[in-house]
């Protein structure tokens, strides 16, 4: 196991903002730990990293208690959501910065910066300097920064949350092509659930300080260890006190065992993806979500009369982690086992 | 657990208080130095001066009022003081303005110029104004020739505070100035707002604090002038004599009494230092210009 | 620039006028003033002055005070700012206005705590008599007044930097395997060189310009303890006006100096935050 955190709690002052949190996050492993502003995600990771230490429990890097030694000898990587580049440094500089602390030699100091630089798609700016490049050129920088020295952990602490959105998506995956390459244990930091799911061998979803779950991604999707993580970790619709995945809304133009009636109020073509509103005859709102092919096949209208059905409902006890999961007899998908 | 720490008592039960914090510095030793440093040449003085002047009850500053002059060289002080941040305050808010909202060539000079009186030794400020304004100058013979008195007469001394306090005021009024957004008097405008009244119901209610904060600065500084005034004032008692002034020639007669009339004065302007500072904290920072 | 827009011509040219005039009557016609009076008696006489013992002493003795009261109070400005921007306690309010109080008090006051702490009836006066080592009226007492009076250039100018600039580049070194030390030289230290050298500028030009502490600590003993402007107070005192003017404008000619590079520092270092 690469990094332990056990039972770990941070105050700041009143707050707290890790109550008992323990992880276990396996060697190699790309994991996300997801969750709101204030969650606590980002202290989490600074007590990996050595940045902040925790009022009590511990943490263990490659089976060594990291909790007493500080940043510069628990042999992590940290990427800052605004670089932290040194902005009087060359890119080349900045880059060889671990290694020039660490005296070795010039010659392997300059190979080395050249393969970490063709790795992040740089050669050639190696003598510009931060300010001359983009957000995402210094990121890519500060990721070569940080793996120049070989750490055992890469932690990343919103690394793309100050990139436009475009240029967000695209390194969301080259990072991941990067992990599948390079292997180091690596943690990322995010409250982009999109980003979490496309990116993490797991994921851990972080609210008020305390771990909600953590699981490989379809796991949280399709069996959310509480309402938070249902509701967070992708799109959610409500019935009455059961929460339904918007695709799992069955939309029929006759009704159907134990169907109700509703009226279609809007009606969204996203591309692939056509979304519907929906408002019951009992009252309240339905949100259902089809292929086009399926919008096109009922040929949808606002104001049209129309019988829906959750397939798979998921209810969750209050006060117990315990969730129960509903499925129709009829459902096509999701009617597989845990 | 693999890596259990190896303590008497597991370290994640330690009480925080006993972990060492990772912080920004090697926390006390930085701490010490700065307070040792700041608690050795501030407060200890400080300390002196009040226990001095005040440690016998007010004796020491009954006494020291009633030498000659005393009294008219408090008021003498207070009223240049208000004076000079008064004048200041108008011409220095003038200057900021031209500064910041006029483009002409030389701005840049003009700019670096004001900041002179910060360079240059209060002392040959007034050697400079002697210079320019004394009996034997051309200009001086001209105004004795009128009946006006500058050196050695109250004027003199006025010149020599606007010349100090200049800069205190430009550079409290400038940043501001600077950061305003002009949305709103572009709306005045086009509401049909005319420049003056423009300016008065919407750029001076902005720069009131900033206005303030310099002026009471340039107040304070003026209360505490040595320098340029010792030379161009003539220090005649009842006449151009100054607290400060004073103080220095109360040191050889008595330093607990220079004391309780200095504590007086200090505690003046150190009152107004405080204002001030939260006056201009509350506003844009000193990097924007 | 729209508001040259709706300020017309006519009023921009009265008020850029009014402002200019004031300021040629105020700062540079005294500068104009000294520079004649002290340039009228022809070359020769400033070279004569230069040559007297008394006034290179003088000129000497400010540029020892200067510089030591300008590397404490870096260096310690440093420390303080430091522990300002990013140490978290209480009573940091009473930090500041202790960093600010140089600022409030008059000179005289100051060589009056001098007096209080280190003359004849002061509270260490007894302990440096016992080592035999004088303070009042020597170099020692004149140097402590300038810091006194220096201690919150740097301060003021490096904590708000330091304050702007946040943590994340020196947090970054750590994880690289930097220690404190390296980090503080490699990256702390070029981050602030601006305003480090703009409050250092500012704080040389105070203390060479000190006279009213200075005055009092010294004793005025000539040759002996007498800085630049206290000769001047006494060559003035003697009418001795030449030579007066001749040391007054070489201290403003070395605080125009002073100047230019003060100005140059504060837009670096302007520039350097945004």
């Amino acid at each position: 196991m690469a990094i332990g955190v056990l039972q770990v709690t941070k105050r700041f002052g009143d707050f707290v903002a890790l109550d008992d949190v323990s992880l276990a996050i396996p060697s190699g492993s790309l994991t996300v730990l997801l969750g709101p502003s204030g969650s606590g995600k980002s202290t989490l990771l600074r007590v990996i990293a050595g940045l902040e230490m925790p009022d009590a429990g511990e943490v263990t890097i490659f089976d060594t208690d990291a909790t007493p030694l500080p940043p510069q000898k628990r042999g992590v990587g940290f990427v800052f959501q605004h670089y932290a580049a040194f902005k009087r440094m060359s890119v080349r500089e900045n880059v060889a910065f671990g290694l020039k602390i660490r005296k070795r030699p010039k010659a392997e100091i300059r190979a080395r910066v050249d393969e970490l630089l063709e790795l992040v798609q740089l050669q050639g700016l190696a003598e510009r300097y931060p300010s001359q490049l983009s957000g995402g050129q210094r990121q890519r920088m500060a990721l070569a920064r940080a793996l120049a020295v070989e750490p055992q952990v890469l932690l990343l602490d919103e690394p793309f949350g100050a990139l436009d959105a475009r240029v967000r998506k695209e390194l969301r995956a080259w990072l991941r092509r990067l992990h599948d390459e390079v292997h180091v244990t690596t943690v990322l930091v995010t409250h982009d659930q999109e980003e979490a799911m496309e990116v993490a061998d797991r994921v851990a979803v972080i609210n008020t300080g305390r771990i909600e779950q953590y699981g490989k991604p379809r796991d949280l999707y399709e069996h959310p260890a509480s309402e938070f993580v249902m509701t967070f970790v992708g799109p959610v619709t409500r019935l009455r006190n059961a929460y339904i995945r918007p695709h799992d809304v069955d939309v029929q133009l006759a009704a159907n065992g134990k169907s109700e009636e509703a009226t279609v109020e809007r009606v969204v073509h996203l591309g692939f993806e056509v979304r519907v509103e929906v408002e019951l005859a009992e009252g309240g709102h339905l949100l259902a979500q089809m292929t086009r092919e399926e919008a096109e096949r009922l040929e949808l209208l606002e104001g049209q009369k129309v019988f829906v059905r959750p397939r798979r409902t998921t209810t969750f006890e209050a006060g117990t982690d315990e969730s129960a999961e509903n499925v129709s007899p009829h459902g096509a998908s999701g009617a597989s086992s845990h | 657990m693999a890596g259990a720490a190896q303590h008497a008592v597991p370290r994640r039960f330690l009480p925080w208080r006993v972990r060492p914090q990772p912080g920004a510095l090697p926390r006390w030793s930085l701490r010490g130095v700065a307070l040792l440093y700041l608690g050795l040449f501030v407060v200890l003085p400080v300390v002196a001066v009040l226990e001095s002047g005040f440690g016998d009850g007010l004796t020491n500053l009954k006494d020291a009022m009633a030498s000659f002059g005393a009294w008219k060289a408090i008021r003498l002080t207070v009223v240049m003081a208000v004076l000079t941040a008064v004048i200041n305050g108008a011409f220095g808010t003038l200057l900021a303005y031209v500064l910041v909202r006029i483009r002409f060539p030389g701005r840049e000079l003009l700019s670096a110029i004001v900041d002179l009186p910060f360079a240059i030794p209060s002392l040959v400020a007034g050697v400079m104004l002697v210079a320019l304004y004394g009996p034997s100058s051309a200009l001086g013979g001209w105004f004795e020739d009128h009946g006006l008195e500058i050196i050695f007469a109250p004027p003199g001394i006025l010149l020599a505070l606007l010349f100090v306090t200049l800069p205190l005021v430009v550079r409290s009024v400038q940043p501001v100035l600077a950061e305003l957004d002009r949305d709103e008097e572009e709306a005045a405008h086009t509401l049909g707002s005319g420049r003056w009244t423009t300016f008065r119901k919407i750029v001076l209610p902005a720069l009131r604090p900033a206005i303030a904060a310099g002026s009471l600065l340039a107040f304070s500084r003026s209360l505490g002038e040595f320098g340029a005034i010792v030379f161009v004032a003539g220090n005649i008692p009842n006449k151009t004599l100054t607290a400060p002034v004073f103080i220095t020639q109360l040191i050889n007669v008595s330093p607990d009494q220079a004391a309780a009339v200095s504590a007086l004065i200090f505690g003046l302007a150190f009152i107004v230092v405080l204002v001030t500072e939260k006056l201009i904290s509350r506003h844009s920072d000193r990097y924007s210009a | 620039m729209s508001s040259q827009a709706h300020t017309g011509r006519g009023v921009r040219a009265l008020l850029l006028g009014l402002a200019l005039t004031y300021v040629v009557v105020l700062l540079i016609a005294p500068l104009a003033g000294i520079a004649y009076y002290a340039l009228k008696p022809g070359f020769g006489s400033i070279v004569d002055t230069l040559q007297l013992r008394d006034v290179q002493h003088a000129f000497y003795l400010t540029a020892v005070i200067m510089f030591v009261a300008v590397v404490v109070t870096g260096v310690l400005g440093i420390v303080v700012a430091l522990v300002l921007a990013r140490d978290r306690f209480a009573g940091k309010a009473v930090v500041s206005a202790l960093v600010n109080l140089p600022l409030a008090v008059s000179p005289v006051i100051v060589g009056l705590m001098a007096v209080l702490l280190f003359g004849t009836a002061g509270w260490f006066e007894p302990f440096f008599a016992a080592q035999g080592i004088q303070i009042m009226f020597a170099l020692p007492a004149m140097i402590l007044v300038t810091i006194f009076i220096s201690i919150p250039f740097v301060i003021r100018e490096v904590a708000p930097l330091l304050e702007e600039l946040g943590m994340d580049e020196e947090q970054t070194a750590w994880t690289l395997g930097a220690s404190r030390l390296q980090t503080f030289f490699r990256i702390t230290l070029p981050n602030i060189r601006w305003g480090l050298l703009y409050g250092t500028a500012l704080s040389a030009a105070r203390a060479i310009g000190e006279v009213g502490a200075v005055l009092i600590v010294s004793g005025l003993l000539q040759g002996r303890t007498e800085t630049a402007t206290l000769y001047v107070l006494r060559a003035f005192d003697q009418y001795q006006e030449e030579q007066g003017y001749i040391v007054a404008l070489m201290l403003a000619g070395f605080s125009i100096l002073l100047l230019i590079g003060i100005e140059t520092f504060k837009r670096r270092s302007a520039r350097a935050v945004s």
